[in-house]
């Protein structure tokens, strides 16, 4: 470094002078379009076109969601936990669930501990994880990142979040259904889901959990296809693909995968409808419910597992890969680096892209598929595990060395990385066939999914939470208890899933009401208790975040500058509170690449500073 | 200087309309769902205990129909461009028209099978056939609608053509090709498949 010393007299540029000279106009505030639709409160606050309302509407409903699929998860967890105490306290919510014997103990209906398991999982994995993450954060920063004024389509954008509120609400209508939501697991494999009356939840509630997933999925598509259009066609001048921020590349692979796997789900759904209400026997035969024998001949239940897990792999990766991209960002700001091998990043995302395509059948291990198939499964899946590791690596050659902030942002930023690491190890057990023969379908899975999904997930989201907080509401959130957030929920994920692992290897089937009649898992009860516990403290510890959330909207400290972390990516050029079209003027032009930090002794450049007289020298002498 | 960089970056931008892009990707996605449905009516053949039966000679000749609407439909296309109002307008009525036989050939297909004896809710080959052919089948009355609209256009407004009008009448014609190249893909597949 010593030897640039000479040559790195950073230039002074004004960013606003930056934007109005290199900038460029569009006349965008001439004509007033946009604004009848931003002057009344319904449509400045409902039906907005706005990409930074639409955003906040997901992250605020999907919010929504996670308190309710949360909550679930105590209740199912203290049946599990303390399957011994009385739940008659809980009688006043949940009803008809519970059920309360002369003595005064309340216990908790088996059909409904399903239907909990079940709406858990459909709601963190689809309403909370898919549209809460990857809708809230592609609305927000794919115009911002790459200086659009808005989305291709705002109104296809508004119809995206509006078939999600609708899928949202059809779902929670279904909670209160006399027979219960659905209850055949959130992967609804027949028979279990095709026969009404194979399981109360059957009936009205996977009736309406159909209807509710292909509403879902025509808003999952119409993002998607506005995201892919406007990264496409609406990049500012400059904006190179190869000089796009790794969130927004994560967000457009993640858009392409979802447009080509949700129709799969959707073609799936449909002939389980089919089979449900015209009585074809796609996924049916030979059934005897009750001693007599079905109608149905010919189906294959297998086929649905085919159709479920072909957009099911794909969209764990839908996902993850937002999360990562967003992980990879903070990380770099927060540690004034560049990130490490950015084309390493990039292909890696596609890599995975590809990869999530062809190996769905490790979740069929188990059914009966062909074993010499299965191999060719084995080994497409165990072949993820490069590019991951290449992002893991990348993450961490980032991290060190750094110059690191430790932000709430940050830190939940390197937790991801952390259960990433946890959870993806656990793959590779899972992904093995034979390993497989005794890990499927117990609390292993559990475990590995929810640390390398669920958790990991959340913490990205957290992280970019924490991150953007100050560009969506122009105030910053609060600190000290974005820590006591991440360390509290960072150790107490752990403690609820680690323990899992071991309870999963020793044989201990997940979706199980009650082991009272396994002598072999009885001593497993005080895990199962511990379990409890910790899980009841980590969902304390998301109410404090969203006090925090709730609290900093209007009243956290105000931001006194546009660019309260010292970024390079362009969203942190708009004004603290951005309008309609994100810029008031000109959009800025982009110069360079989005992680110029620490270059030459500058502690960042942003990407709409031209590229100076000593960088060129320093640029050949590294 | 900088000005110059500026522009030398944004060489080779594409110039695709936004709007046209959308449609692609639309369509890729629908495509995807129909590969999902062919998959499984693939994987499902080769589990055995399936039901032959002969394929109906009718979606022959919705085929032949639905290629020279397709035919039809570029033509009017060709025309308004090249200024012939007359044939712009019949062409694309013709399209329409053809559109609808093609729907009222498919149920007469429907109606054979049923009378064949292979119905919806029997041996999946034929609900595979059912199932597929009435997706397309909706997927074409979305492109018969937009068809609508472009005619409404041709007769309601003026003729003229504008950069606006031709963007917009070639999305009608875009989809139109893309139903159209669905129904081959389909079409070739059963033949394959009974
Ligand atoms: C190195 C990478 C990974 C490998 C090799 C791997 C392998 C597997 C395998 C083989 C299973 C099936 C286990 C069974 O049911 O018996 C599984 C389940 C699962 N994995 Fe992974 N996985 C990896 C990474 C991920 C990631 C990154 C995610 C999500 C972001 C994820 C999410 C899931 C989920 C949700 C399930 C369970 C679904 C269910 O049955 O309910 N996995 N994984
Ligand atoms: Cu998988």
């Amino acid at each position: 470094m010593a030897d640039t010393g000479t040559i790195t007299a950073p230039q002074k540029y004004n960013e606003e002078t930056l934007i109005e000279e290199l900038g460029y106009d569009d006349h965008f505030h001439d004509h007033h379009h946009g604004d009848k639709y931003q002057s009344s409160f319904i449509f400045h606050y409902i039906f907005s076109m706005d990409h930074k309302m639409i955003a906040r509407q997901f992250l605020i409903t999907g919010m929504f969601w996670a308190v309710i699929g949360g909550l679930m998860s105590l209740v199912f967890r203290l049946q599990l936990g303390f399957p011994e105490e009385s739940m008659a306290w809980l009688k006043p919510i949940l009803g008809g669930w519970i059920t309360v014997n002369e003595a005064g103990i309340g216990t908790l209906a088996p059909e409904f501990y399903y239907a909990l398991v079940t709406m858990h999982g459909t709601i963190i994995v689809f309403f909370v994880l898919t549209a809460g993450l990857s809708g809230t954060f592609s609305n927000l920063l794919i115009p911002l990142q790459l200086g659009a004024r808005d989305m291709a389509s705002p109104f296809l954008n508004m119809l995206s979040y509006w078939f999600f509120f609708s899928a949202g609400v059809v779902m929670f209508l279904s909670l209160f259904l006399s027979t219960g939501p659905f209850s055949g697991g959130w992967t609804a494999y027949p028979p279990l889901s095709a026969l009404p009356q194979a399981s109360t939840g059957s009936g009205a509630g996977m009736t309406m959990w159909s209807f509710s997933m292909v509403l879902f999925v025509v808003s999952v598509l119409l993002g998607g296809i506005n995201y892919i259009t406007t990264v496409l066609n609406l990049r500012t001048k400059g904006m190179s693909l190869w000089r796009m921020p790794l969130t927004i590349w994560a967000f457009f692979v993640t858009a392409i995968i979802g447009l080509l796997s949700f129709p799969v789900l959707v073609s799936g759904i449909l002939l389980l409808i089919l089979d449900r209400e015209l009585g074809t026997s796609f996924y049916l035969s030979e059934i005897f419910i009750g001693g007599s024998a079905l109608d149905h001949v010919g189906g294959s239940p297998i086929l649905y597992q085919h159709l479920f897990w072909f957009l099911g792999h794909p969209e764990v990766y839908i996902i993850i890969l937002p999360a990562m991209g967003i992980v990879s960002e903070v990380l770099s700001v927060h540690a004034r680096k560049p990130i490490f091998g950015y084309k390493a990043m990039v292909y890696s995302i596609l890599a995975i892209a590809f990869l999530s395509f062809i190996v769905w059948a490790h979740h069929m291990f188990m059914s009966g598929v062909n074993p010499f198939i299965s191999n060719f499964f084995v080994i497409f899946t165990l072949i993820i595990a490069v590019p991951s590791a290449v992002k893991v690596f990348n993450w961490i050659a980032t991290l060190f060395g750094g110059n690191i902030r430790f932000t709430a942002a940050c830190l939940f930023g390197i937790g991801f990385v952390s259960m990433f690491i946890s959870g993806g190890l656990t793959g590779i057990f899972l992904g093995n066939s034979a390993i497989d023969v005794q890990l499927h379908d117990t609390y292993f899975v559990v475990a590995h999914f929810h640390i390398v999904m669920g958790i990991a997930a959340f913490f990205g989201m957290y992280a970019g939470v924490y991150h953007w907080f100050p560009k969506m509401y122009g105030r910053l959130m609060n600190e000290t208890l974005g820590r006591i957030h991440f360390w509290g929920t960072l150790v107490g994920a752990y403690a609820i899933f680690w323990p899992m692992h071991y309870i999963g290897m020793a044989g201990v089937p997940r979706r199980y009401y009650s082991f009272d009649n396994f002598q072999a898992f009885a001593h497993f009860d005080m895990i199962n208790k511990f379990i409890t516990v910790a899980a009841i403290i980590v969902f304390a510890l998301q109410v404090l975040f969203l006090i925090n959330f709730f609290y900093s909207i209007w009243n956290g400290k105000k931001l006194t500058t546009k660019n309260p972390w010292k970024a390079s990516t362009l969203e942190w050029t708009t004004p603290i509170n951005p309008g309609h079209g994100n810029w008031p003027g000109r959009i800025p032009t982009v110069q360079r690449w989005p992680y110029d930090y620490g270059k030459g002794g500058n502690d960042y450049i942003s990407q709409i500073t031209p590229e100076q007289e000593w960088e060129r020298e320093y640029d050949e002498a590294h | 200087m900088a000005t110059a960089t500026v522009e030398n970056i944004n060489k080779g931008r594409s110039k695709i309309h936004p709007q046209k892009f959308a449609l692609i990707i639309g369509c890729a996605s629908m495509m995807m769902m129909f590969v999902a449905f062919t998959s499984a009516l693939i994987v499902r053949q080769a589990q055995g205990n399936w039901l032959e039966f002969n394929f109906p000679s009718i979606f022959n000749y919705s085929t032949i129909v639905i290629v020279v609407s397709s035919l039809t439909m570029h033509g009017a296309y060709f025309a308004f461009t090249r200024g012939s109002e007359f044939f712009y307008k019949a062409l694309l009525i013709t399209t329409a028209i053809l559109g609808m036989v093609f729907i009222y050939l498919q149920y007469q297909g429907w109606l054979e099978m049923n009378a064949d004896g292979i119905f919806l809710d029997g041996n999946p080959s034929g609900s595979f056939v059912y199932v597929i052919t009435a997706s397309h089948a909706g997927h074409l009355l979305a492109g018969i609608s937009t068809i609508i609209m472009a005619l409404l256009h041709a007769f309601i407004l003026p003729y003229k053509v504008t950069p606006r009008r031709k963007h917009r009448f070639q999305l009608v014609v875009w989809f139109w090709h893309f139903v159209d190249f669905l129904w081959l893909y389909l079409f070739v597949l059963f033949l394959a498949a009974y």
